[in-house]
């Protein structure tokens, strides 16, 4: 008894996008905007400064009409593992701001430790790290609906995706009253995983063979952005469309992707 | 001491390296990081008990459940109810921006009294009494004058008893001239009536459907209840259920849909035609149901079909070649339950008829009438009250024929010829508009001829909770809680095929001074006296509520939501036995309904065709766009203040355009500057813009960006149903 309980497993929380299913909707977006307390501006035309932490990227083949395809490509922080938790933002930030959390393979981003060097920015290559230019200003008496459970962030800082981590906190002190030792895989999802119109994304731990996350990720049709750089994103897609598959990485003209 | 030059080199040296070596800069450069992130200013939202509520969202005829979870008295996050078994948990983009409707910053704070001219914006805050009177005074003087009838409403409201309570409210008072904006939902029962005879909602079994042809209905775009569509895409997905899409652009439907075939813009049913003329050539319609349950086919219908709409006719009609059209008809009459349907984007207008009947007759071929997976009729029974007993005055009123004509079944509304009766003067003049939960002055065709019609109202009352583009323009504001503050009913889920009744709840108490319009009405209605106080003798409006819903009213209150997902939709032998089905509606013309409604413009000063389309990150109707919304929005359709035209390379090669470039657009209604945004996926010739944009009123995160297509875009009646027909307009583009 003893020794199955001394240690808890390291878990590997990630996500599995099926891009089949995907409408372009936008509910990950703003689900996510309303639960991490993300701000806004009267102008967000600017999508170098808008801050999303979900993004919803639209792809096209690029022919004319009327053999023109496009697909909808939600992109959170893919909480990059790179090799053995030196993913390319952890390893270049000065501060300790961010982290990779070897329990979790959760990426954090702790906003009172960064002081805004940006460089974090510059090393993701999935543009998935934003930065405060503003202050963040709600309309008088929209603070109201600001979410306890996270921080709204000052300016000069960098934000992004944290899987809403809070979740995960939540739900271990749940479980933790409950008497018990691991949460199940209900008991921990992300915002945009549970609004999801579509049943789009699946979000579990990648290690855990009982989670939908594990078996959908083996998916001959499932692949990674811009895997070849090593990154090693826990951010799996699904598409039945080779050239959405192509669309993922840099390949060659004549090359085909992996799978 | 001499300072030389060596003394005062080594002193600066010294003094540089002892404070790099001191820790005074990272104690500076750590006293900096924490000062500059410790703003005031920045909220730190406050803890409390955490809850959760259920109730149903009606920001859209979707009738989704919401769980709301709140931190003490605030609410901070809407999700979808998970056990609602029309979302199941999921929710669409504007749902979850409802907080931002609940405490933001349009919100009419309390009744508001016009000062200055209209439009202007100057407004005196005044009393719910004094509010109640000023409406009560005004139409107690019109009705004691005698002249009910020229009292009018507008609603969008989706609540079933509050739309009850104002036709209770007009013919006790004696007017009627009371206008629901129809949707596709109409243009559905009207089809259900004409073609299946009797009063019905449309439901679609699409969760077993085995193949869906949609003809220009916007599926994954908003239609219906958004998101159990996307549901049902999912499973089709997963089914291997074919998703036909028909349209000029290449939408998310389209995106989503296994084929995608782009027609000429409004030859939809053309098209559906063309496949009628294939199946009836081929002999591959249902002959059980065809023989047996219907009537008209063979003369009316066929005929037409035969003559008119062979695949190679439709071919040079939708740019659609031949075989194609071939194509999807066998598919369409050899799938098994297959569905055809219509209803042009989000369906938030209620469109040209013959697409309806085009669309259904298609639906009757392959006999998927009231069969599982199939085009269903769907009745909720709820109790009716007592009928009103008008007095003589109501009488009088109630004797006037409709400014909309409504020669139509009873129960449609046409507010676009409304809106031309009332700008035109011809008829008796309106003295009065009471709006509720709409906003005519943005999102009707022909926003000109709106403000024309409105300008020749003398009294015009809002109960509007928000600041919009109507109630900035009306003369009083009697402000609506919103959804999240009060009890309202919802009967139907648009689209979906099992009966449902829900009620939503009360998730915060009111934020702002507001009262229900309801319980306005039935104050009004108390102020009046006569037969409009005995017809609303009601407590408030959740007597209302509980005499409408009658034994149910307890139980919603617990479980937000009913659906009869046993529901079995009649048998042909109990629906179609004495009644037989009917390919064109009797009294009608065969020629007439299957006529297509034309494009106003004409082509030689108009090259281009423009279309309005609808988006899940754009909320067109009575709802202005919340700001999360807006911020989704791609910076190809809004790029600060200017809205984006979408236009194929192509064309916009031809015109000498490029991406982004400044533009003018030109229509018979009206000139707008854009600018331009080239896109493979629309056809070459046409340009579309998206509704929801353009607002006036509003605040600073929706006014003014963009344009409303809706100012460009001519009201065009359908010459059969009255209903607003328009689908496009013809346009020029030129460099500005």
């Amino acid at each position: 008894m003893k020794n199955e309980h001394s240690h808890q497993t390291t878990k590997k929380f990630g996500m599995v996008i099926n891009l089949d299913l995907c409408t372009g909707c936008g509910s990950c977006m703003v689900a996510c905007m309303a639960e991490n307390n993300v701000p806004f501006k009267p102008d967000e035309t600017d999508k170098l400064k808008s801050i999303t932490w979900m993004r919803v990227y639209r792809l096209t083949n690029g022919k004319p009409f009327p053999e023109t395809d496009i697909c909808y490509l939600p992109r959170p922080c893919q909480h990059c593992e790179g090799h053995e938790g030196h993913s390319p933002c952890v390893s270049v930030c000065p501060a300790t701001a961010t982290d990779y959390d070897s329990q979790t393979g959760i990426v954090s981003q702790i906003y009172t430790r960064c002081f805004g060097c940006r460089y974090c920015m510059a090393a993701c290559p999935y543009h998935a790290r934003y930065f405060n230019w503003y202050d963040p200003v709600w309309p008088d008496g929209m603070e109201k609906y600001l979410n306890p459970n996270v921080s709204p962030r000052m300016r000069g800082v960098v934000e992004k995706c944290s899987f809403c981590y809070h979740r995960y906190q939540a739900a271990k002190d749940r479980a933790y009253v409950e008497g018990q030792r691991e949460i199940a895989e209900e008991d921990y999802q992300t915002a945009c995983t549970q609004a999801c119109p579509a049943g789009a994304i699946t979000f579990g731990d990648l290690n855990n063979p009982e989670h939908a996350v594990y078996k959908l990720k083996q998916d001959p049709r499932a692949f990674r952005l811009l895997e070849r750089l090593g990154t090693n994103p826990k951010v799996y897609y699904i598409s039945s469309k080779e050239w959405v598959r192509k669309a993922g990485d840099n390949y060659l003209p004549d090359e085909k992707p992996k799978k | 001491m001499k300072i030389d030059r060596r003394c005062f080199l080594s002193l600066a040296v010294g003094a540089g390296a002892g404070i790099a070596l001191s820790p005074l800069p990272w104690k500076l450069t750590d006293d900096v990081s924490i000062w500059s992130q410790n703003w005031p200013w920045t909220p730190v939202p406050k803890r409390g008990e955490a809850k959760t509520v259920h109730s149903i969202c009606t920001l859209c005829p979707g009738g989704c459940g919401i769980s709301v979870r709140k931190i003490d008295d605030r609410a901070v996050k809407i999700e979808g109810m998970k056990t609602h078994p029309v979302n199941q948990g999921g929710i669409c983009a504007l749902g979850l921006s409802g907080l931002q409707l609940l405490y933001g910053p349009t919100r009419v704070k309390g009744p508001l009294k016009r000062v200055g001219d209209r439009g202007k914006g100057q407004w005196m805050p005044i009393s719910w009494d004094q509010a109640i009177r000023e409406v009560t005074e005004k139409l107690a003087a019109i009705r004691k004058a005698g002249r009910p009838q020229s009292v009018a409403w507008i609603s969008g409201a989706s609540s079933n008893t509050l739309n009850l309570l104002l036709d209770r409210f007009s013919q006790a008072y004696g007017t009627p001239n009371g206008m629901r904006l129809p949707t596709l939902e109409d243009a559905y029962a009207l089809t259900v009536s004409l073609m299946n005879g009797g009063k019905a909602r449309i439901g679609f079994d699409f969760e077993h459907a085995g193949y869906v042809l949609s003809l220009g209905a916007g599926l994954l775009d908003g239609w219906g209840s958004p998101v159990r569509m996307f549901k049902a895409n999912a499973h089709w997905k997963a089914a291997g259920v074919k998703l036909v899409q028909v349209e000029p652009r290449l939408s998310r439907t389209a995106a989503k849909a296994d084929t995608w075939i782009s027609v000429n813009p409004g030859t939809e049913a053309a098209l559906a035609l063309g496949m009628a003329h294939v199946i009836l050539t081929e002999s591959l319609y249902k002959a059980d149901f065809v023989d047996s349950y219907t009537e008209g086919l063979m003369e009316g219908f066929r005929n037409i079909v035969l003559a008119d709409f062979s695949p190679e006719a439709v071919a040079k009609v939708t740019g659609v070649d031949a075989a194609t059209i071939t194509m999807l008809a066998r598919e369409f009459a050899k799938a098994k339950r297959p569905i055809a349907v219509c209803g042009r984007g989000q369906g938030t207008l209620p469109g040209s008829l013959d697409l309806f009947i085009a669309t259904h007759a298609l639906n009757a071929l392959v006999g998927n009438l009231n069969q599982p997976g199939g085009v269903w009729m769907v009745r909720e029974e709820i109790p009716s009250w007592p009928d009103v007993q008008p007095d003589s005055v109501a009488k009088a009123g109630l004797g006037y024929p409709r400014l909309d004509g409504g020669r139509t079944p009873a129960g449609i509304s046409l507010p676009n010829r409304f809106i031309q009766a009332v700008a035109s003067g011809k008829d008796y003049p309106v003295e009065a508009l009471l709006v509720v939960e709409s906003n005519p002055l943005y999102t009707l065709n022909d926003t000109a001829l709106v403000r024309q019609a409105f300008s020749k109202i003398p009294f015009i009352v809002s109960f509007s909770s928000f600041m919009d583009d109507t109630a900035a323009w009306s003369d009083l504001i009697l402000p609506n809680p919103i959804y999240l503050e009060r009890a309202d009913d919802v009967v139907g889920v648009s689209g979906y095929p099992y009966p449902t009744i829900a009620l939503s709840q009360p998730v915060v108490k009111p934020q702002c001074n507001t009262r229900p319009v309801g319980d306005v009405l039935l104050q009004i209605g108390k102020g009046l006296g006569d037969s409009v106080a005995t017809a609303l003798a009601w407590k408030d409006f959740n007597a209302c509520l509980e005499s409408s819903l009658g034994e149910r009213f307890k139980s919603l209150k617990k479980a937000v939501v009913w659906v009869d997902k046993g529901y079995q939709p009649a048998a042909w032998d109990e629906v179609f036995a004495t009644e037989r089905f009917s390919f064109i509606p009797k009294g009608i013309a065969a020629d007439a309904v299957l006529k297509p409604v034309g494009v106003p413009g004409d082509a030689g000063s108009f090259p281009l065709t423009l279309m309005a389309y609808d988006t899940m990150r754009l909320s067109n109707g009575y709802i202005g766009n919340p700001p999360f919304l807006t911020k989704i929005l791609e910076d190809t359709v809004l790029k600060q203040t200017d809205g984006l035209v979408e236009i194929n390379p192509k064309t916009a090669k031809s015109l000498g355009f490029d991406e982004g470039d400044r533009a003018q657009i030109e229509t018979p209604k009206g000139k707008a500057l854009v600018k331009v945004h080239l896109d493979d996926g629309i056809m070459p010739g046409v340009v579309a813009m998206p509704r929801g944009l353009g607002h006036e009123a509003y605040d600073a995160y929706l006014a003014g960006k963009g344009i409303n297509v809706n100012n460009l875009i001519a009201s065009v009646n359908d010459p059969v149903s009255g209903f607003e027909a328009a689908w496009g307009i013809r346009a020029k583009l030129s460099k500005a």
